[in-house]
Parts: structure tokens; C-alpha cells; sequence
């Protein structure tokens, strides 16, 4: 039996989280088809075409499906399930909110957040904020999995699957969508930036984040925050990595003024070299730095920035 | 309206997690127990739907041991009218979670439930997902803002880019996020009061419904430790170490 990947995606493109959901989707079965749900929707699913190792892309074209609301498209997933052994999803916003209510449907258990497929029926998840890992086994029949995309490579491009047409199933009337208030941003996206700076209730302000700001565009990185900074009110609520927040694991994270709580390190301990610049030198972020400054922020970040510029 | 909202007795998020040396699982034999703190917030909500007279009533719902009353005294001190525990030592997962709190549902017919997203424990993030599908109603996750007002809750939700509005039917299921609200301390007349608020113990087996776990646990390990790494002194050496050493800039 295939595995189903469902696809997130902007109307234009997949999101890039889709090609490592197709990589741990081949991990549990050779035959792994993508689905891709919209209002006029055909790029995305050619975007989704290209992945290499995708069999098929089906295209379910319904107006219901605009703007992804899960009342309406965990129908559509639970009508094809029964032709699948596995229904795979990136552990991102969409994910979260959909593979439960599509799992309950089905009368099947979830696995959260897979680092790692076993085997077919077997997964490691991390739990207690990735303070230990549990390895599962499921026995349901149609087994429901999201996967933290940052452990598993992206499947390259150059493939050239045939996308075939669905039809869709309407709308369910129960929740509609009104709008989006998105952070605006030039800086690459968080969770798949090659570096990504961040900052904490060091900063002390919203304003002084604009110092992070010019440091993360001269290394062409995304930024980040901690939860106090994102409660603090300093930067909206989509900055912050953590347990709760966005996992990241980026070649090169510059922790900025962050303490390293639990649920922090959670989110960015997998990075793949972690820079901590703190006053505190009993912060326990340096506990996990392979390079740590112990001083005044406000003089380091300049002068890092300064420095990067000269390379 | 009534306002149901369920609360998960966990690790305290301030212990500091141990593995059992056997790999079964996590140590949890004198270890701090609380309330799961995004119930906290979930707690907190119903009890402000209810101040400002758009619920009548905030029922707490909770599954697990006999200790599990501890965490609906928490709630009950906190403000909650009365509780109800489904009571059993057998493993509980999402979707047993989510099919007791249906059974629950479908008994006191509340006009809304609150959850919190996630519990920090097995951080699943399903139970409210779940139960909104065995209902068939609609789920306004990860809740940044909650507005109800002529049988429909306007939902601000945390999601990857940022904010979204969504406004659902009610009945409905709110999951919560962070930012939700913050929780308020009981008070020590609450507390005292909360002693003499009704909590009603149901089991499983009375409700019908099979909590047999579906995920077979393997094992629970450590995580790969990180390599400690060194304190550098200068801008200038952390620009070479990065860029000699690490080579990642």
C-alpha cells in the first residue's frame, strides 16, 4: 500500500517542510503519493511533482480547501486513507491542527513529531520537550504520523510524477476563515534558515532587536526568539522557538541574551553549532554552546556585526 | 452556557526530567506533580467566559490516578464551579483521552470546551483535535484570542507565519496557546472554598468506553548529549573559531 504525504502550501508552491516529509514518507513505504488540497492548486501540485521519489501528486481542487481549515479538509483525507497504509504531515501549524482530527476519524493513534522511522510501524518521538525519546510501535492498519522536518533531509528536485485530478467535498459549514495577520519579513524563513540569530529578555526591548536585525541580514539569517521575549511583547509570537514554538536546527545558531530554559533548548539543541552570548556565565545556554561569550550584549552584537561585515 | 475544560496532572515544568535506568520510561516516583500549565491557561479562560456572563457554569475534567484531584482542586481554587474525574492507573492516550472526555461531553452538553495544545509531558498535541472530530465540531487550536458572541467564537490562532482569524460554530473545541491569558493565583479563602466543591469520580468502564492504548511504548532513552563546548574571550576569536574551526560562516 502507498503512503500519503499531505502537503501544506501556499497556492504557488509546497512548502519546502513537504520535501522532508516526502524523505521520512519513503522510510515507511517505496510508493509515496502527495496530496495537494486547494482553490486552484495545480502550481503547488506541480511544485510537488518535482520532488524526487514522488509516484503521484493528486490534485483536490474545492473551495472549501482555500485556506486549509480542518473541518473541512480531514474529510477529504479520512474519504482516500482506506488506500493507504500511512498518512504522513510536516509537524508544523497545519500539521498540528489537522493529522489529530484526521487520526480520530479514523479511529487510529497519532504518532507526533517522528525524529526517526524504524520501521513501517516503529518511530522515535521526542517527549518531555525532547528530554527523552520514546520509541513507539503502532498497530493500527492506516497509521497516522506528523515528522519534525528538521530531521530528515529534504528530497532533492528533478523529479516528474503525473498529478492527477480529484474531485473535493464541499464545505462542512463549520468554521470559516477571515484572515491572517503574517509577520512580514525578507529574512529567510525560521525553520529552514542555514543560520539563524536569536534573542532573549536580554534585549530588554522590542527596539533594541533591531540590533539582531542587522546581524542576521549581514549573515543572511532568520531570527528567532525566546518565549520570555515573545511574552515580553518584543517580537510577535511566530519568532519564538521552543517546545512549543518552532524547531529549529540550522547549521549555526547565535543565542543572544537567552538564558536557556528546558522548553528553549527543546527547540534549537539540534542546531549544528550553537553560539551563546550572555552576561549570566552560569546561563545554562552555555551548557549546550560549543562557543560562548560571557559580556554585555549590547557591546558584543555591534562589534560581531562589525566584524562579520569585513569578511 | 456551560464551559468544559480539562486539566493533565504532570511533571512540574521546573523538575528536571529523569530516564529510568530500565528504559521504560521517565521517573515520576517522588517527583513534583502540576497542573499542565497551558490548562492553566485553558482554566483561566472559562473562568473570564464566565465572569463577563457568557458561561454559567466551568466544569473540570480530568483522566488518570486518584491524585488527579489534587490538579482539579488546583482548578477548583482557581475559580471553577465543580469536577469530574474519570479515574483509572491504566496508561492514558490522546485518543482514549479524547473518547472518556466525549462520553463526558455528550452527558453534560457544554456549549464549549477548552483545552490546553499540548501537555508537557508527552508533548502529543491531539486531544483536542481528537475530541472536535468525535464530536464532529469545530477547533479553533492554538487560541490567541477568544471572542464569543451569537452562537460562534471568533478565534485568533498562532500558526507558522504568524496570526490567523477564524470564526467557528459553536458548540466548539478551543485548544490554547501561550498567550492566551495568564492565569490567575488561588487565592487562600478560594482555596479553603474549592475543599467543599463537588468533584464526581466516574470510571471508564461506566462510561463505555475502551481506553486500551493503541501505541506500545519500546523503550525511553536519554537524548545524545551535546559536547561541551568553550567560553571565548574576544569577538575576534569567536569570527575565527566560526569561520576556521566550525566553518559555518
Amino acid at each position: 500500500m502507498a503512503v500519503l504525504v499531505v502537503a501544506a502550501h501556499d497556492g504557488k508552491t509546497v512548502r519546502n517542510n513537504v520535501a522532508n516529509a516526502v524523505t521520512a514518507a519513503l522510510q515507511m513505504g517505496p510508493d509515496v503519493q502527495v496530496l495537494v488540497a486547494g482553490s486552484n492548486a495545480g502550481e503547488a501540485a506541480k511544485s510537488a511533482a518535482v520532488i524526487q521519489g514522488v509516484a503521484k501528486v493528486l490534485d483536490a481542487e474545492d473551495a472549501a480547501y482555500a485556506n486549509w481549515l480542518a473541518e473541512d479538509v480531514a474529510p477529504l483525507v479520512v474519504k482516500l486513507a482506506p488506500a493507504y497504509s500511512h498518512i504522513v504531515m510536516a509537524a508544523d501549524s497545519v500539521g498540528k491542527n489537522l493529522a489529530p482530527r484526521v487520526a480520530a476519524l479514523l479511529d487510529v493513534a497519532q504518532i507526533s513529531e517522528a525524529i526517526k522511522v524504524v520501521s513501517p510501524d516503529t518511530f522515535v518521538r521526542p517527549i518531555y520537550a525532547g528530554n527523552a525519546m520514546a520509541t513507539v510501535q503502532t498497530a493500527d492498519k492506516i497509521k497516522v504520523v506528523t515528522i519534525r522536518p528538521t530531521n530528515f533531509k529534504a528530497a532533492a528536485a528533478g523529479g516528474s510524477a503525473p498529478v492527477e485530478q480529484i474531485g473535493g467535498t464541499g464545505a462542512g459549514g463549520l468554521a470559516t476563515y477571515v484572515g491572517a495577520e503574517l509577520s512580514k519579513s525578507e529574512r529567510p524563513e525560521l525553520t529552514s534558515a542555514k543560520i539563524v540569530v536569536s534573542g532573549g529578555r536580554g534585549l530588554a526591548s522590542g527596539e533594541n532587536f533591531k540590533m539582531l536585525e542587522a546581524l542576521a541580514d549581514k549573515l543572511g539569517a532568520g531570527l528567532g526568539a525566546s518565549r520570555a521575549a515573545v511574552d515580553a511583547g518584543y517580537v510577535p509570537n511566530d519568532y519564538q522557538v521552543g517546545q512549543t514554538g518552532k524547531v529549529v536546527a540550522p547549521d549555526l545558531y547565535i543565542a543572544v541574551g537567552i538564558s536557556g530554559a528546558i522548553q528553549h533548548l527543546a527547540g534549537m539543541k539540534d542546531s549544528k553549532t550553537i553560539v551563546a552570548i550572555n552576561k549570566d556565565e552560569e546561563a545554562p545556554i552555555f551548557q549546550v554552546a560549543d562557543y560562548g561569550i560571557v559580556g554585555d550584549l549590547f557591546q558584543i552584537v555591534p562589534e560581531l556585526t562589525a566584524a562579520v561585515e569585513k569578511k | 452556557m456551560k464551559v468544559l475544560v480539562a486539566v493533565k496532572r504532570v511533571i512540574d515544568y521546573n523538575v528536571k526530567i529523569r530516564v529510568k535506568t530500565d528504559n521504560t520510561g521517565v521517573e515520576t516516583a517522588n517527583v513534583k506533580m502540576s497542573m499542565n500549565p497551558f490548562d492553566e491557561i485553558a482554566v483561566e479562560e472559562a473562568i473570564r467566559l464566565r465572569e463577563k456572563g457568557l458561561a454559567t457554569e466551568v466544569i473540570v475534567f480530568s483522566a488518570g490516578p486518584v491524585q488527579c484531584q489534587e490538579t482539579i482542586r488546583t482548578a477548583l481554587a482557581m475559580g471553577a464551579d465543580r469536577g469530574v474525574l474519570v479515574q483509572t492507573d491504566a496508561e492514558l492516550q490522546p485518543l482514549a483521552v479524547a473518547k472518556l472526555m466525549k462520553a463526558v461531553v455528550d452527558k453534560e452538553q457544554p456549549g464549549l470546551v477548552i483545552v490546553g495544545k499540548q501537555a508537557i509531558d508527552d508533548d502529543s498535541n491531539q486531544t483536542g483535535q481528537m475530541l472536535a472530530a468525535l464530536l464532529g465540531w469545530s477547533q479553533g487550536t492554538f487560541a490567541n484570542k477568544l471572542s464569543i458572541a451569537d452562537g460562534s467564537a471568533e478565534v485568533k490562532r498562532e500558526v507558522d507565519g504568524g496570526l490567523e482569524n477564524i470564526k467557528i460554530k459553536l458548540p466548539a473545541v478551543i485548544t490554547t496557546d501561550l498567550r492566551l491569558n495568564e492565569p490567575r493565583y488561588a487565592s487562600l479563602p478560594n482555596i479553603m472554598k474549592a475543599k467543599k466543591k463537588p468533584i464526581e469520580v466516574l470510571a471508564p468502564d461506566a462510561l463505555g468506553v475502551d481506553i486500551a492504548p493503541r501505541l506500545k511504548v519500546l523503550k525511553v532513552e536519554e537524548p545524545p548529549k551535546r559536547k561541551s563546548g568553550i567560553k571565548v574571550k574576544t569577538v575576534a576569536e569567536l569570527i575565527d573559531k566560526l569561520r576556521n574551526e566550525a566553518g559555518v560562516i
